[in-house]
């Protein structure tokens, strides 16, 4: 019997390729093909004046220079609003190309075409574009005065608002024994992966269609958008995602400006065009995330337990809506995270700013949730003189109380019932692991150190719907393939649905290749976003591999003439008691053919000896090969759980803030690859600490970028990341048949708020914002000592 | 815009390649020499993906003009194999310690560690971390990439266990 692959730290053929340096990423495809750049606004509002062309159109290699003026068809009209809610009552979304006012820095303005990327740049240098500044509105406070409007007849500049209600929470506060009010905040950050984003279109004139290969998190929804808004059937579009280098989210935008333009230039000009993103344009350009301001109160009793939570929160949206509501969604109904509150009133208004839009990036919305739930907790433990750890624990939900229905509806439209988890168990153990309880020993055994140590709890509502599909393929060389219409994007999608498949099929998870984000291969499917692949995708191809097995045994029976039931696959052969046959020969019988073009089809002709001739070739009901596709849509999102505990050494004069440990103890249900899983994790908590101490995207009163490349915008290196402890339960998803739950973000949830929970505990200040910077905390001081 | 002929051997190999004065190193080996895992992430000389040796030093390559590295030595990824063309001992360490994620800050990587290694062939864990310290990685927290530093040190080449 083949031992399970499920479970295991398999290693994937990914990494293999990416390491020998033989990886084809976005850039590494189109060689020859002609070069696009951008011409994008300086200024966070302005009125375009004037476009001069005249200088530029003189430069040798430039193909083609167009305005909005030039654009034709979909490519005039406002891209999409993807996610409309009835709450975003007034959505705005921009045009491919600004027409006659832009709204953020980095919008583009005007697309350069030439032979290379150099002359193309030139080009972009030398057109002038004349502009009339109009007033930015920047941050929260500027769009809550409303003094200045980013969208004429946006009142207020509010796109959304939204408001949930689980019982009278107001009354609930008001009745409680003790009551605290908090104001806080998080600032701007974003996903930030190491590849930009980047697009190559070739269109073939010969057949009218058009391939799109894309950096991107969703292949099959942006062939289909761009189907849509090219006017072109669906079946002539075809999106390739190559391999991506990260995603976390900002590539799931879709479609881009840069996405419509550059097949549509492909299309009017006939050749192959090409965009590759720089560092500069990707953080002016693309999405960003987190700024959000948050007003709690909170009742409770004298034991800490919540009476009644009511928040009102602001969520800064950027420029256009193209994402809906999500963030601030998320954020409104994670915000609760595990605890059992006694009522709950959430309402956030969405603002528009002349920033770059804001979309979903890793965890989407769930820090803010946690930082402000978690804060709030804090603030309840300081107030009563209580462990911090302790008020958690009275407010959990008990494992007894699963399924717990929080009374809100979740971003997927669902009611928010989380399926199975056993918090306090998960408490425990992130403090025994972290040495909670001997904290204080520790500090006294350090004394010329200033320590602290911090907690911070959350779930995550991960493996949402609609649905993802899969093909699973076995070929008559025993090889499986296994097809998805999800992207990966480093996420180890090839190794976990290899392990999935190789052990439906009792194959070695070698002997299966899984392809990835390719609309010819595989057309359906949402996308990679959400912590869903796992759950959505891994699910669909367990179904489709237990189809092919059902076959498999059905056809194996019928040759060896016994029943189906007293037959098993291993190691690579349908099995009976006293004898085999390979999977690659059931795989040539499953498939009759007219024509024996090899040794092996010879078997699978209808002329072989022992064909049946009073039975047709192929069942009515059948289908030809070991082949088959499944779907998985799950009735509503799975729950992962954890609890993050974070050490702190900070330095009494500079107010450096290093992390001396950091443990995390999780449960994202039933682990497929535990290496995977803490991959995930450890990135994860990467990111979050990036969001904790050091990344902020900082723009002028005028609307200017501030940090316009990353000596500026601070990303975390292996100096400022420690060693991270992972500790992992496991309670199956009840929703699914492999019983998991998503782990993709669940390790930047909670991040920022077990380091605000540490530095507060070291310096005796109370912290109300993230990121905190050394220079901050230095001034913070100064104010707590004045 | 002049042109210059200039001379290099990557990876061991002579290549001889017309390029204008101001042609990043970068794209003179991804886009006319074909090294494609000389990976850009910035152009800001921040993200280190771009690294390559140059002589056995790891420079960013997205910082370079190429004439002025006329005549030297380049490594990239491709050159860090074994000499049985499989994976060489920094690369089957990165895979096996789940250094790699989405395989974008891969290469510079490699190349990194594997300067790092010819002046530190036995680091400690710090030294280690400080080996992984000038490419940003943005998928794996940083740890499988200083374990794999160490196992890629250890006396037997990382060849078993």
């Amino acid at each position: 019997m083949t031992a399970p692959h499920v479970g295991r730290p398999v290693t994937g053929a990914a990494a293999e390729r990416f390491a020998a340096g033989t990886g084809r990423f976005l850039d590494d495809l189109g060689s020859g093909a002609a070069a696009a750049a951008f011409v994008r606004s300086p200024h966070g509002h302005a009125r375009v004046l004037r476009i001069d062309l005249a200088d530029a159109e003189r430069v040798p290699g430039l193909i083609a220079v167009f305005t909005y003026r030039d654009l034709t068809g979909g490519a005039r009209e406002p891209l999409p609003v993807l996610i409309p809610h009835p709450s975003l009552h007034s959505p705005r979304t921009g045009l491919p190309l600004a027409d006659d006012v832009v709204r953020h820095v980095g919008e583009p303005v005007v697309m350069v075409v030439a032979v290379d990327r150099y002359v193309a740049e030139d080009v972009c240098r030398l057109i002038r574009v004349d502009y009339e500044p109009l007033p930015a509105v920047i941050g929260i406070p500027a769009a809550r005065r409303a003094d200045h409007l980013v969208h004429p007849g946006v009142a207020g500049n509010v796109a959304a608002r939204m408001m949930q209600e689980n019982g009278d929470a107001r009354a609930a506060v008001a009745a409680a024994p003790h009551r605290l009010t908090l104001r806080l905040g998080v600032e701007r950050s974003a996903a930030m992966p190491m590849e930009c984003r980047g697009v190559y279109a070739r269109p073939d004139r010969d057949d009218r269609s058009l391939r799109v290969y894309s950096a991107t998190q969703a292949a099959a929804s942006l062939r289909f958008a761009l189907a849509a808004i090219l006017d072109l059937p669906a079946d002539r579009v075809e999106v390739v995602a190559p391999d991506v280098g990260g995603g976390f989210g900002v590539k799931l935008v879709h479609p881009w400006p840069e996405e419509v333009l550059v097949p549509w230039a492909a299309l009017r000009l006939g050749r192959e065009v090409k965009w590759v993103e720089d560092r500069a344009e990707h953080i002016a350009a693309a999405s960003h995330e987190r700024g959000q301001q948050h007003e709690v109160e909170v009742g409770f009793d004298g034991d800490g337990q919540v009476r009644g939570l009511v928040v009102s929160f602001w969520h800064d949206t950027g420029a256009y809506t193209p994402y809906g509501i999500i963030v601030p969604l998320v954020t409104s109904t994670q915000l609760p995270g595990p605890y059992r509150l006694g009522a709950y009133r959430v309402e956030f208004r969405s603002l528009y700013t002349n920033t770059a839009i804001v979309t979903p990036y890793r965890g989407a919305g769930r820090p803010q949730g946690a930082f402000v739930m978690e804060r709030t907790l804090d603030a309840i433990a300081r107030f009563l003189g209580a462990d911090r750890a302790e008020v958690r624990r009275r407010n959990m939900i008990r494992p007894s109380e699963m399924p717990y229905d929080q009374g809100l509806t979740f971003q997927d439209g669902r009611p928010l019932v989380y399926d199975s988890g056993d918090y306090p168990a998960l408490l425990d153990t992130a403090l025994t692991r972290s040495g909670w309880h001997d904290f204080a020993t520790r500090r006294e055994r350090e004394p010329d150190k200033r320590l602290g140590i911090g907690i911070a709890c959350y779930v995550e509502g991960t493996g949402m719907g609609p649905y993802e599909g899969a093909r699973v393929q076995v070929d008559t060389g025993g090889h499986v393939t296994v097809t998805v219409g999800l992207t990966t994007q480093g996420q180890g999608h090839g190794t976990v649905f290899a392990q999935i498949a190789a052990d439906e099929l009792g194959v070695a998870p070698r002997d299966v290749t899984v392809v990835c984000g390719d609309t010819r291969r595989f057309p359906y499917a949402a996308g990679t976003f959400a912590s869903r692949s796992a759950v959505v995708g891994g699910n669909a191809v367990a179904l489709a591999a237990r189809k092919v097995r059902d076959k498999a045994l059905r056809v194996a029976a019928r040759a060896l003439d016994v029943p189906p039931d007293e037959l098993s696959l291993a190691d690579g052969a349908v099995v009976a008691n006293d004898r085999a046959i390979p999977l690659a020969t059931v795989a040539v019988l499953a498939n009759p053919l007219r024509y024996a073009f090899d040794h092996r089809t010879r078997q699978a002709t209808q002329f072989a000896p022992d064909a049946d001739p009073d039975q047709p070739p192929l069942d009515a009901d059948d289908a030809p090969g070991l082949d088959a596709t499944a779907f998985f849509s799950p009735i509503r999102s799975t729950v992962s759980a954890g609890v993050h505990v974070a050490v702190v050494e900070i330095d009494p004069d500079t107010a450096e803030i290093a992390l001396r440990n950091y443990v995390v103890v999780h449960d994202c249900g039933r682990p497929i690859n535990p290496a995977v899983v803490e991959g995930q994790i450890r990135g994860g908590v990467a990111q979050g600490i990036g969001g904790a101490l050091y990344e902020r995207i900082a723009y002028g009163d005028d609307g200017r970028l501030r940090t316009g490349s990353l000596a500026d915008l601070l990303l975390p290196t292996a100096h400022d990341v420690p060693e991270i402890t992972i500790d992992h339960l496991v309670t199956p998803s009840p929703l699914n048949p492999l019983g998991v739950k998503g782990v993709g973000e669940g390790g930047v949830v909670p991040v920022m708020a077990a380091i605000a929970s540490a530095v507060e505990d070291a310096e005796g200040i109370v912290l109300d914002r993230m990121p905190i910077t050394p220079a901050e905390l230095w001034e913070l001081r100064q104010k707590h000592r004045g | 815009m002049s042109e210059h002929e200039i001379e290099l051997s990557v990876n061991g190999r002579r290549q001889v390649v017309r390029v204008p004065a101001r042609r990043l190193l970068s794209d003179c080996l991804r886009h006319d020499l074909a090294f494609t895992s000389t990976h850009v992430g910035c152009e800001q000389g921040t993200c280190g993906a771009c690294t390559v040796l140059v002589d056995g030093a790891p420079m960013r390559s997205c910082l370079l003009p190429a004439v002025t590295v006329d005549g030297c030595e380049i490594t990239t990824a491709e050159g860090c194999r074994a000499p049985d063309g499989g994976l060489g001992r920094v690369q089957r360490a990165l895979v096996r310690c789940q250094g790699v994620q989405c395989g974008f800050c891969t290469p510079g990587m490699v190349v990194s560690i594997v300067a790092f290694l010819r002046e530190c062939p036995r680091p400690s864990p710090e030294q280690a971390r400080d080996a992984v310290a000038g490419v940003l990685c943005r998928c794996t927290g940083y740890q499988d990439l200083v374990a794999a530093v160490l196992h890629a040190a250890r006396p037997d080449g990382g060849a078993s266990g």
